[in-house]
């Protein structure tokens, strides 16, 4: 555990819930870790603990050697020395000084001369040359949400922290910043913590995500696996999807996106342009179960299978199949006695092109 | 124009304000920030001096002070003289008396200061000492100023405290206001109406030289 950013403590507030988090995420392999769950689920508190911002009550913070915090021995590091960059949600940018001067502000333990050889570099990588006399009133959400990332990163932190990066921009951006703040998180290689209660989001940015809801952590693990494979039904009420699977895409034409998931290929709507590796999301409801071979379908996705599992889920039967991945299904009582659905038999999924949803993930991680 | 009295009265309210600068921006950010139960005392002996009496304060500091009081006896015994109808008597009653005008609105634009500007400061490795002249300073710079001008101009206006603190020794402690009105008691309305002009002129004055300053500040 020592090469980790590791933290396991206990946040009390007075007459209000105690939160209590424990998470590890590897600072020599480079990785997102995505802190998700609805709001009021104590994320921003955990965030808040893990940069000195607030103190926790109760365990540890420690950083490769770096204890941050040690509740038993008494240690607590003020932010100011814990090398971190802090995102705030809606950006927190200076209002008196100008982009330059934001981004310089942390920057004054660095020699004069890097400075603003640094300052350069920064509006290079987030495209902001041709900004940096500008004041942050003057600039729109996705330039401030640059500007704000400019500024944590430029003080080169050993961990980046982000609450809701993307939350407070309008929907168009935060698509496209999304793809971007991906890729530039994977160029940076630095390790990073990011709150959101956006499913997409949490999918799309994240390698390892860890599921809260009312101050605790209930799930984590990698994003397919637990976003997938649900450990119990609050997980799976919170996650909200069924069956998500990474796979690649094949090809685009006409609008449709083939991927490849494992041996098994689906057919989904292509909405953004798309390449390299995707999430496959698929709701349990979307999913038809029919018996036998399927002759004629408006459904693109034909997929044979054994069921592996039959839950009981109030009206309703919950089925995973094998058909080459895990695939999730949702049918009523009546239909499932109808059709003799048990463990082990055969048959067939049929799920409609725009049913699969795909969550582009960008670049390719190795 | 009693100009003894005008170059007093400027001397006592640049000292006021200095010493109400120095005192009242750690008052006032511990009172914008503070999350103690019994701060409510503190803000309202702060605020004490709006609503006393000029002669009620007066009479109280003139007690405070006084050659039997242990704040008075101490001041003796290391100077070797009286606090009460002197300079510096009347400067511990100025700086009393115009407390609120200062703190007050050093507190509310300290309060209208974004606490995440603050702590994204911190993040960024600065220390608290240098957040607050970075960060909170800056955007606090608008109300700061008003105190500054309200104490400096209270302390020139005032006179119930002056008459019960310092009495009216021409040079110590005989400022514009009191000039003003013995010139009335003796019937020199000529000598007053100078004296009260100019004082009209120079309130005005610094008040616009305000106004035009925050207006400046707001458009940025």
């Amino acid at each position: 555990m020592n090469a980790d950013f590791a933290a396991d403590f206990e946040k009390r507030f007075s007459g209000g819930p105690v939160i209590r988090a424990h998470l590890a995420c590897p600072t020599d392999a480079f990785a997102v870790t995505v802190l998700f769950g609805p709001s009021g689920a104590g994320k921003t508190t955990v965030l808040r603990c893990l940069a000195g911002l607030e103190r926790p009550d109760a365990g540890y913070i420690h950083c490769r050697e770096e204890t941050w915090f040690d509740a038993a021995r008494g240690i607590f590091l003020p932010p100011q020395q814990r090398g971190i960059g802090y995102l705030f949600q809606d950006y927190a940018l200076f209002p008196h000084l100008t982009v330059a001067g934001n981004i310089r502000y942390g920057l004054s333990q660095f020699p004069r001369a890097a400075r603003g050889r640094r300052v350069v570099e920064l509006l290079d990588l987030m495209q902001l040359v041709g900004l940096e006399g500008r004041y942050p009133k003057q600039l729109s959400g996705g330039q401030q949400q640059r500007v704000a990332l400019a500024r944590a990163l430029a003080r080169r932190p050993q961990v980046l922290l982000l609450d809701a990066p993307l939350s407070s921009l309008d929907a168009p951006t935060r698509e496209q910043l999304r793809r971007e703040l991906r890729r530039w998180l994977v160029d940076l290689r630095t390790p990073t913590v990011i709150v959101t209660h956006d499913r997409v989001e949490a999918m799309a940015l994240g390698d390892q995500v860890v599921v809260m809801d009312q101050g605790r952590v209930l799930q984590s693990g990698p994003v397919y696996e637990v976003f997938g494979r649900p450990a119990d039904v609050v997980v799976a009420r919170i996650v909200g999807v069924d069956t998500v699977e990474p796979a690649q895409v094949l090809r685009v034409a006409d609008g449709l996106a083939t991927v490849a998931v494992g041996p098994v290929q689906l057919v989904a709507l292509a909405e953004d342009p798309l390449e390299g590796d995707v999430y496959v999301c698929i709701h349990a409801e979307d999913v038809i179960i029919e018996r036998g071979s399927v002759t004629a379908s408006s459904a693109r996705n034909q997929l044979a299978g054994s069921i592996r599992t039959v839950s009981r889920e109030g009206p309703m039967v919950r089925l995973n199949m094998d058909c080459g991945f895990l695939l999730a299904a949702l049918v009523t009582k009546q239909a499932c006695e109808e059709l003799n659905l048990r463990e082990g038999e055969r048959v067939t999924a049929l799920v409609k092109a725009p049913a699969i949803h795909l969550v582009p993930r960008g670049s390719h991680l190795t | 124009m009693d100009w003894t009295a005008i170059g007093l009265t400027l001397r006592l309210a640049a000292l006021t304000t200095v010493i109400l600068v120095l005192m009242g921006l750690p008052l006032a950010f511990w009172l914008a920030r503070s999350q103690w139960r019994w701060k409510f005392l503190i803000e309202a002996v702060v605020a004490l001096p709006l609503v006393l009496p000029p002669t009620v304060l007066g009479f109280y500091i003139l007690m405070a002070i006084g050659p039997r009081s242990p704040v008075g006896q101490l001041y003796e015994a290391l100077t070797d003289q009286l606090l009460p109808f002197s300079f510096q008597g009347l400067l511990v009653a100025s700086v009393l008396y115009s407390l609120p005008f200062a703190v007050r609105p050093f507190a509310a634009a300290f309060a209208g200061v974004d606490w995440r500007l603050v702590e994204a400061s911190w993040c960024l490795g600065k220390s608290r000492l240098q957040t607050f002249f970075l960060i909170v300073v800056p955007l606090a710079w608008a109300g700061l100023l008003t105190g500054i001008v309200l104490s400096f101009a209270h302390t020139v206006g005032e006179f119930g405290v002056v008459l019960m603190v310092g009495g009216n020794i021409p040079g110590v402690t005989r400022t514009v206001s009191v000039s003003i009105y013995d010139e009335v008691q003796a019937l020199n309305y000529a000598a007053a109406g100078e004296t009260a002009l100019f004082l009209l002129g120079l309130s005005f004055g610094v008040l616009c030289v305000t106004y035009a300053l925050q207006r400046r500040m707001v458009v940025l």
